[in-house]
This record gives C-alpha cells, sequence and structure tokens, in this order.
C-alpha cells in the first residue's frame, strides 16, 4: 500500500468533514478535489479516522461490507480493486421497518448477500475456500448507499474516505448454510412499488460473493487487521443500485433465502 | 396487406433464412402491415420450411425483458414457431457461420410440456399443472431484417427472430424450483458478462407461456404435449461468432453451453 501525502492534521479534518456531511445529511465536493495529492492510504485512514470518531463517540461497528464488486463497474472506474467500508449500529434497519429519508442525500438501495464468520480471516493469501471455511452461515441483505459526494459523483479515493458511501442496512429473510446455497447461480429480484426493477445472480458480485470475502480479508490484511470471528459482511451489490424517493416501498426475493422488504418515509 | 403481398412477403423471408440475405424492413414497404398480418407472413414462411422437411417442435415467445424490449425498442412480446433443424444438443457444435446471418445469443428457461393448453382462459395455474419440466436453454436469435432494425410487425413476420438453440441436460420439475427467484449467469468465453433471474421476463417465466398459450389462443393454435416452449431471456443479448464458447447455469435447474463455429 502506497505512502501517506496528508499529515494527521489533515486527515483527522477531512474525516470530520466527511462525517458532518454524514450526520446532518447535505452533500460536499469529493475529497480529491480538496486534496489532490492524497493517496489510497490517506483515503483509508480517513475512513478508519471516521470509525474511531464514531467509537469513541459510543457507537458500535457492527460489521463491514464491500463495494464497487461488480466487473463492470471496476472496468467503468478504471479500478482494479473494489473499496471496503464499515458499518455503525445506527445503521440497521429492522425486515419491513422504515428508512428516514430525511436523514438521507440521495440514497439508493442495493440487494446483497451477506456472510457471517464464524473463524478469523486475516491476510494476505486468503482464498475463497478460506472464505468459505471460515462462514457460519449467509443471510440476505438491502444496503442503503448514500454517497455524502455532490450527484454521486466521485473516484476511488474519495469514495474509500467517505466509508464507501455506507449509510442504512437491512437483513432479512431466512439464513442458510453455505453448502445449502448456489452461491454463484442463486437469483435476486428487487421490486420497488411492485413492479420488478432489477434481477440478477450471485456472480454478479466478484464471480462469486465468497471471492468479496476474501478480498476482503486480504484488502484488511494490507493495514495488519483481521476479520474477527462472528464479523457480519455485505458482499457487494448483486444488482445495480436504485435511486429511492420518499414514499417508496421496496421488496426484494432471494432464491431460497426468502425476502428483505423496506419503505422510505 | 392482401393474401398476394403476404405470400409475398413470406417467401421473401423463407429466401433470405435460406440463403442468409437480408430484407428492408417490411412495416417500411407496408406501413399498414397488422399483426395479424405479420403473424400469418410467418405461417407462410414456416410452411415454406415444412415443405422443406422440417416439422414444429415447439414454439417461443421472445422480447419479453425489458433490457430486450429497450435494446429493440419494440415493447410487447413476440412469439414463433421452432422446428427440429433448429435444435442442436448440450456440447455440440453449432455452425452459425454456415447459417446465420447477425446472431445472437440468449439464456432462457424452455419449458417441456405434457398436456395441451389452448387458450383464451388459461392461467399460471393451468400452465405449471401442463409443465413436465423446465431445462436451461441458449437460444441464438437471428434477424432476416437488415441491421435488426425490427418493429413488433417484422419480428413477428420474420418468425420472432428465431434462429437456433441448444437444450441443457438436465431437467427439473416445476415443483422443484422458484421459477420467479431463480439465478441466471451467462458466461462468454471464459468471462462473466450478465447476470439475472426468473422475474426478468415479463415478471416470470410462468408469465410468459401463459401469455404465449393465450395469444396463440386467438388464432386457435394450442401449445401442445411434448412440445419445447422458450419462455424468453432473462439478459441482454449478446451477439456471437464462430469461435465463441458461451454457457449460461441456472440456479436450482442446472447449466447449457454451446460452442459456435
Amino acid at each position: 500500500m502506497s505512502d501517506n501525502n496528508l499529515n494527521q492534521e489533515q486527515i483527522a479534518a477531512a474525516a470530520a468533514h466527511l462525517e458532518q456531511a454524514e450526520l446532518e445529511a447535505y452533500e460536499v465536493t469529493k475529497l480529491t478535489d480538496d486534496y489532490p495529492e492524497m493517496t489510497y492510504k490517506d483515503a483509508f485512514d480517513i475512513q478508519w479516522e471516521i470509525r474511531r470518531r464514531k467509537e469513541a463517540r459510543g457507537n458500535k461497528i457492527v460489521g463491514l461490507k464491500m463495494g464497487l464488486t461488480s466487473w463492470a463497474k471496476m472496468a467503468q472506474m478504471g479500478v482494479e480493486h473494489p473499496c471496503y467500508g464499515f458499518l455503525a449500529d445506527y445503521f440497521a434497519v429492522s425486515d419491513g421497518g422504515e428508512i428516514k429519508t430525511d436523514e438521507l442525500i440521495h440514497p439508493k438501495i442495493e440487494a446483497e448477500i451477506a456472510f457471517v464468520t464464524k473463524k478469523a480471516l486475516k491476510g494476505p493469501g486468503v482464498t475463497i475456500a478460506d472464505a468459505l471455511a471460515a462462514t457460519d452461515f449467509v443471510l440476505p441483505a438491502v444496503e442503503v448507499i448514500d454517497s455524502r459526494y455532490k450527484d454521486f459523483k466521485f473516484d476511488l479515493k474519495s469514495v474509500i474516505a467517505d466509508n464507501s458511501s455506507s449509510t442504512r442496512f437491512i437483513t432479512g429473510g431466512q439464513m442458510q448454510r453455505v453448502e445449502n446455497v448456489d452461491l454463484k447461480n442463486f437469483g435476486v429480484v428487487m421490486e420497488i412499488n411492485g413492479e420488478v426493477i432489477a434481477t440478477g445472480a450471485g456472480a454478479a458480485v466478484l464471480g462469486h460473493p465468497a471471492a468479496s470475502v476474501a478480498m476482503l480479508a486480504n484488502m484488511f490484511g494490507e493495514r495488519g487487521e483481521e476479520i474477527p470471528a462472528g464479523t457480519f459482511i455485505m458482499t457487494g451489490g448483486i444488482t445495480a443500485a436504485v435511486q429511492c424517493q420518499k414514499g417508496d416501498n421496496f421488496s426484494v426475493r432471494y432464491q431460497g433465502l426468502g425476502t428483505v422488504t423496506g419503505r422510505f418515509v | 396487406m392482401n393474401e398476394a403481398d403476404i405470400k409475398q412477403a413470406g417467401d421473401e423471408l423463407y429466401n433470405a433464412l435460406v440463403n442468409r440475405t437480408t430484407l428492408r424492413p417490411l412495416t417500411e414497404r407496408y406501413p399498414d402491415i397488422t399483426i395479424k398480418d405479420a403473424y400469418h407472413v410467418s405461417l407462410r414462411m414456416n410452411e415454406r420450411r415444412i415443405e422443406a422437411g422440417e416439422r414444429i417442435i415447439g414454439k417461443k415467445i421472445g422480447v419479453t425483458s425489458k433490457a430486450v424490449q429497450n435494446m429493440l425498442n419494440v415493447h410487447q412480446p413476440d412469439f414463433g414457431f421452432l422446428t427440429d433443424k433448429m435444435a442442436y444438443s448440450q456440447g455440440q457444435e453449432m455452425p452459425i457461420s454456415e447459417l446465420m446471418i447477425q446472431p445472437k445469443a440468449e439464456g432462457e428457461i424452455a419449458f417441456v410440456l405434457k398436456n395441451d393448453l389452448l387458450g383464451p382462459g388459461i392461467t399460471n395455474a393451468d400452465v405449471l399443472a401442463a409443465t413436465d419440466f423446465v431445462i436451461p436453454c441458449f437460444e441464438i436469435v437471428d434477424s432476416r431484417i437488415e441491421n435488426w432494425q425490427i418493429k413488433i410487425e417484422d419480428t413477428v413476420a420474420d418468425n420472432a427472430s428465431c434462429g437456433l438453440f441448444v437444450l441443457g441436460d438436465t431437467a427439473v420439475s416445476p415443483l422443484d424450483v422458484d421459477l420467479t427467484s431463480c439465478g441466471m449467469v451467462v458466461e462468454k468465453n471464459g468471462a462473466i458478462i450478465s447476470t439475472g433471474a426468473g422475474a426478468a421476463a415479463l415478471g416470470s417465466p410462468v408469465n410468459c407461456v401463459t401469455w404465449l398459450a393465450n395469444t396463440l389462443g386467438e388464432f386457435g393454435i394450442p401449445l401442445k404435449a411434448g412440445e419445447v416452449i422458450l419462455s424468453g431471456s432473462l439478459v441482454p443479448l449478446e451477439p456471437v461468432k464462430a469461435g465463441d464458447f458461451m454457457s449460461v447455469s441456472i440456479g436450482g435447474i442446472g447449466s447449457a453451453s454451446v460452442r459456435f463455429v
């Protein structure tokens, strides 16, 4: 991983700036406009500083997520790697629950599959097989993403610093052991206000969602961090991200894994 | 269109199929063509195929997914007839460079029926009750119309742009799979190029077969026991050429693959 070009004060200031935008739901210009010299290491340091700020305030970190996990999206952005983010306790919304639209800027939803680990994973060198062996169970999830950047436009460094656009998530449906689900081929159907808006299958996530867990472990390994046993991990969008407005309701059906629903109020 | 026009257009489409040439859109030559006219043109084209020794073994519904509807700018489904000459087996080479003009591949779910279905009034429950099994399928569509410039009447006349198809080698009862949420993964030359799920075709592949039974019912045509019914693509169309290899896998059903030469 690259070195830092920003100093500690700059990293702390950038983290405060982005977290403020998240907490008060307003847009900012992308961070690389303010700090053109920032490196990937700087970007991750800013994200980890936002995480530290939340924990210092008493929030609990309840999981991790991967973003930009489709080959198409990566090619479009000219990057070779997806990105990751963390999930704070107040991001969780219950199945069938309400998402308060006014707390967000321009939310979009994605259908995902989430893994819960039973063993620690530490990169480098974590494979799909290691990820599957370390998985306790999988369950369906809907992620609400909300870039703090104007018009959802950003580059990879800016989005990493912005906690990979994380904001809310809903889990539900049915948990399953990995051996009982065909994770490459299981299908997903997203309906918004009763209309089928998007469909996809597990392979949309890096060819296999467990590859996303392995890649997360390897990216954590680059910072010397491990993913502890019991971690909830959302592996990335199976469908395209779909913009939602106040008043929209959604229902996502997962082959063999039930449904997840919610409403934007 | 009068009877002579219909015969003429059907013959021209048949000749285009056999000689691998294309025609200008019929909707350009016959601006007042109706879907019924187009259907009669397709009957003439199919009559020529049967005269040449082909046998009808099933039917297809096309233009069922939003992705395909948007790509072709055709906003309703179409239908056509399948003949024995179109069918290829899993793993068999498909000679598209000899037989096709501007081929595109679609991943689909095929239904094989055990009872006849004659619309109108066919429901999804009737379709499920009449289905023996479902099977993964690649349909390779082709258009006898220049550059795929088709309106709905053009594609109905051209036998729903039907080309060739491959069925996979695993068959599953509709009792054992959720046809709405089953996922589809399409790979071309080893790379995953698209994913989708059953709901991509009119909300469910079962809806598609029901639509087909009721639409053909208006012409007095049944879906017959033993026939193969292709229920429509769940993913965007993919242009293919000789040398390409494609495979499709469907969650809970199985896979099909095809090598193009």
